[in-house]
């Protein structure tokens, strides 16, 4: 039998196939000036997008991208390298550049190279990039369908479904070798809704690291995001300004995770504390939140947009407590700085592609859910903000101040939703809106998967998720003043 | 770290360009053998050089070439766009009938097709856009500058307590054109800058970062490594004990950093896919205010040595300046083919494509024309307002205009900067900040592809405490 085409030319059968022989040797072309690790990053993508356009399928799109990233170490110093040509000349050719950032000395080549043994969190099935197109025609034509269907003051509808096969083998020189095969779609719907001169656009879209499954499942169709698109643009035609200052807001379930990703998850990646440039430096066994806080990074949820099998630096995908009962207890790490502050690796050393050197990164960040009933936490409100729909959100790690931008608020008045609110950005520093969490909802959610993180210029997908969270102040930044 | 010895010069020769456009018309001739009315095929190939230093050592060199190809065909009305890195002649053959095939799965829209044989550049102007001294900087001068950056950060003020690096990158690359209704062109261009990003430890254990930088086409045209860590410690310093302010409505100053992405937001409701897409509060507004008439914006590609300049568009089509606000009109609306065929009018030649992308409507040098006022007459002039350096978040509503985002900077009392401020949020609509813009300075500096002097906004709201 021969190799289904969505397998990697370095794969075994492969027209480049790599084996613990060839590894060997490029990682003794990498050592050969005097580096005390290396490792070798072989990548095949498969990216495959439709777009759906005035009830008409626009455009279609694919690309493969094939390489190898090469990178060695000395001390703190990285050299790295990288080649879209397997060939052995071009691939020792990267590795001896990535190679001479050491000078002197010299580390042998592993004698054993060990496969690392890891759980399957999202088994790869029927890929998506591997299946006829005409069913992702099929969903994009039934979200669009359902969208215009909701209201005839829907007057645009676009729809997109993209997919991504990544296949992965890492080589170390400390003798691991791991293989995985990501499978990542993305689903989104956007629609326009038009009523006289008010115009206002609403957005829905979900995913993961599933096949089509996603689609038929329990949860979430086609055409529910098609709706959920329609319902959040017309909601948002009534929109009024929002008001300005600090005031009590509450968070939905789900997508407010971006808030945990903003205010403390960046700010726990390793990197900024081996560097003490992060506000959470040296802060290990100290308050940083509220009691009610239990943050957890997890590269184990099934499916998730967020999760890893094995990270981009051979070491396994784990859960790990970041902050428990409002109490720092751990950072997420890359090799590099796990090594620094003598701990295991955590499972966090995540690249965007054979192109860029892994760092601590995030996967699925959530909060854990408290005991109390979601409506007793919008009762609970005199006046304030209730925060359902996000674009997306950003931190500065020095100082902590982070922002988070509303596409769908409402006001909240004597404990219950009333006007819906014009887009409007949330402001606050890390450590100290998490010592405003006074109330946690029963109500846990994993967002759907739509979050893609970005990095020193480095993007990957990650999941967020939170219970209905009450901050007892934070700053609001609409245009009322009063 | 020793010079390299076994890296190949990282030149781009004008036989590179060629061998690109070759290229570019041997994979159209493929697509067209394969049963496509017509293609287009970019291709780019470059290299890049990044050293980053922390604390006087070396953190991070790499190194590397890349390629990539994107193919875009069309036939009986259907379009595919696919890209690929391998570069062999049968595989790209394979790749060429793929894509025509591909082609079948969208459905026909009568506007996929090639511009009008009038429109392609019948040249490809000069614009000075490469500089083959690039080419000598190896990686150890990459990293002895970019140690010069941070040292002179470090040694400006005892302040500066820690630093995020310096980096510095080198860009050389060459991207080619061609297209089956016989348009071909190529052009080279280099880039390099550095970034010098100090951290200073401030009260409540809080710590501050900042940064400056310089960049440019050619390695002449930037600033001294050690103005630039001076530049980046002073800047950092200042904003030692920034705090909220109460939440009010006062005149706003934008500084040419945090300015420019206000006119970057110009364009995303100023080009021809927001506008068929109704996805642009400034639908039906051309040829009438919509900014105040102290602004004019030009989109200018022929800016020799421009970080955005080039010489024909995404498209094949001859690039041109646009003026898209005129002393507060909208007279242009920025436009590739498709977008201009959805409203019934000609490309402005500003298509920009990525390899894997179809064309969309960018930008070159966008750049907001400077006023007559002194920037520091401007700030005398204010009596209490907010000067914002920089801004956070998401927080446009291109289709409503709503602007709400995070913001920092300097408190000015009585005309003077004093002092510095954070964890706020401007807002307005954006519809009504533009109309109030009430001072242009004339401190424009082409720094980057999007740029405007400091301007101030005559009323925003700031929230805060």
């Amino acid at each position: 039998m021969t190799a289904p085409a969505h397998h990697a030319p370095f794969s075994d059968g492969g027209e480049y196939a790599i084996d613990a022989q060839i590894a060997r040797r490029l990682l003794g072309h990498a050592l050969e000036a005097g580096g005390d690790y290396a490792d070798l990053f072989f990548e095949y993508r498969i990216v495959a997008n439709y777009v759906y356009e005035e009830q008409r399928v626009k455009t279609v799109g694919r690309g493969i991208t094939l390489g190898l990233g090469v990178r060695v170490t000395r001390g703190d110093a990285t050299g790295y390298a990288y080649s879209e040509d397997l060939t052995m000349e071009r691939m020792a050719h990267a590795a001896r550049t990535a190679g001479q950032i050491a000078s002197g000395g010299g580390a042998p080549a592993p004698v054993e190279i060990a496969p690392v043994v890891h759980a399957d969190r999202y088994p790869l099935g029927n890929p998506s990039v591997a299946l006829p197109p005409d069913k992702k025609l099929a969903l994009l034509r039934a979200a669009d369908e359902a969208a215009h269907a909701a209201d005839p003051r829907i007057v645009k509808v676009e729809a997109s479904f993209s997919e991504t096969l990544r296949e992965l083998l890492v080589i170390t020189s400390d003798g691991r070798m791991s293989r995985d095969q990501l499978p990542l779609i993305r689903f989104g719907v956007r629609a326009v809704a038009e009523d006289g001169a008010r115009r206002q656009a609403g957005s829905s879209g979900g995913g993961g690291r599933y096949g089509l499954d996603y689609f038929y499942g329990d949860s979430r169709d086609a055409a529910w995001h098609g709706k959920e698109a329609a319902r959040i643009a017309l909601a948002m035609l009534d929109a009024k300004e929002a008001p300005a200052g600090e005031m009590e807001v509450v968070l939905s379930a789900g997508d407010s995770g971006i808030l945990l990703h903003e205010a403390v998850g960046h700010g726990l990646e390793a990197d900024f504390n081996r560097k003490k440039t992060s506000n959470y430096s040296d802060q290990i066994g100290q308050k940083v939140a509220s009691d009610l806080c239990t943050v957890i990074d997890d590269g184990t949820v099934d499916h998730s947009r967020g999760s890893i099998n094995v990270d981009d630096e051979a070491n396994e995908g784990r859960e790990n407590v970041l902050i428990e009962n409002g109490v720092l207890v751990g950072y997420m790490h890359d090799r590099l700085s796990a090594k620094h502050f003598g701990v295991q690796p955590t499972g966090n050393g995540r690249r965007e592609s054979f192109r860029a050197m892994p760092m601590p990164r995030m996967t699925n960040t959530s909060l854990r859910p408290g005991d109390t009933d979601p409506e007793e936490i919008i009762k609970s409100v005199k006046r304030g903000v209730y925060a359902k729909r996000f674009s997306g959100g950003q931190v500065n790690i020095s100082n902590g101040d982070f922002v988070f931008s509303l596409t769908e608020s409402y006001l909240i008045e004597d404990g219950k939703l009333t006007a819906p609110l014009k887009g409007v950005n949330l402001i606050g520093n890390g450590p100290e809106v998490l010592r405003r969490v006074t109330m946690l909802g029963n109500d846990f959610e994993l967002s759907d998967g739509i979050w893609t993180c970005g990095k020193d210029g480095q993007s990957v997908p990650v999941g967020v998720g939170t219970p209905t969270v009450k901050i007892s102040s934070i700053t609001v930044g609409g245009t009322q003043t009063s | 770290m020793s010079d390299s010895n076994n890296a190949q010069s990282p030149a781009i020769t004008e036989q590179v360009v060629a061998e690109l456009r070759e290229l570019a018309q041997r994979v159209v001739a493929h697509a067209k053998k394969h049963g496509a009315d017509d293609a287009e095929v970019l291709v780019r190939s470059g290299g890049e050089l990044t050293a980053k230093v922390r604390l006087g050592e070396p953190e991070l060199v790499q190194e590397a070439g890349s390629r990539a190809l994107g193919l875009r065909v069309f036939k009986d009305a259907h379009q595919a766009v696919t890209y690929t890195s391998d570069m062999r002649d049968e595989p790209l053959d394979a790749f060429a009938a793929e894509t025509v095939k591909l082609a079948e799965l969208s459905e026909p829209d009568e506007l996929n097709k090639l511009p009008e044989q009038s429109l392609f550049a019948d040249s490809v102007p000069e614009l000075d856009l490469y500089d083959a001294a690039c080419e000598k900087l190896t990686a150890a001068e990459a990293l002895r500058r970019a140690i010069a950056g941070e040292d002179a950060a470090r040694a400006y003020d005892d302040r500066v307590t820690n630093s995020e690096g310096a980096t510095w990158s080198r860009i050389l690359g060459a991207a080619a054109f061609a297209n089956s209704a016989g348009f071909v062109g190529g052009y080279r261009g280099s880039y390099s800058s550095l970034y010098v990003e100090p951290v200073c430890d401030d009260a409540d254990g809080k710590k501050r970062s900042g940064y400056w930088w310089t960049a440019g086409r050619y390695m002449d045209s930037l600033l001294d490594p050690q103005q630039v860590g001076i530049e980046a410690a002073k800047r950092t310093v200042a904003t030692l004990g920034s705090r909220k302010v109460e939440t009010c409505e006062v005149p706003v100053v934008f500084d040419p950093e945090a300015g420019r992405a206000i006119v970057g937001m110009v364009f995303s409701v100023a080009n021809g896919s927001s506008f068929y897409r109704k996805s642009s509060y400034l639908v039906g507004r051309e040829g009438s205010k919509v900014a105040s008439d102290l602004v004019t914006i030009v989109d200018d590609p022929h800016i020799p040595r421009g970080p955005g300049s080039r010489p024909y568009d995404g498209e094949g089509l001859a690039t041109r300046k646009n003026v898209v606000v005129n002393g507060g009109v909208l007279e242009t609306v920025l436009c590739d083919v498709y977008s201009a065929r959805k409203l019934g009018r000609e490309s402005t030649g500003s298509a920009g494509r990525g390899i894997g992308g179809s064309p969309s409507p960018t930008t070159s040098n966008l750049i907001m024309q400077k006023g007559a006022t002194g920037r520091d007459e401007l700030i005398r002039q204010t009596e209490r307002g907010l000067y914002v350096t920089s801004m956070m978040g998401f927080g446009f509503n291109p289709v409503t205009g709503d602007f709400s985002r995070g913001a920092a900077g300097f408190w000015i009392e009585n005309g003077e900067i004093g002092f510095p401020v954070s964890e706020i949020t401007i807002s307005a609509n954006f519809d009504d900040l533009l109309q109030r813009i009430d001072c242009v300075a004339d401190d424009l500096e082409l720094r980057s592809s999007t740029a405007c002097p400091t301007f101030r906004v005559s009323h925003m709201t700031i929230a805060g405490k």
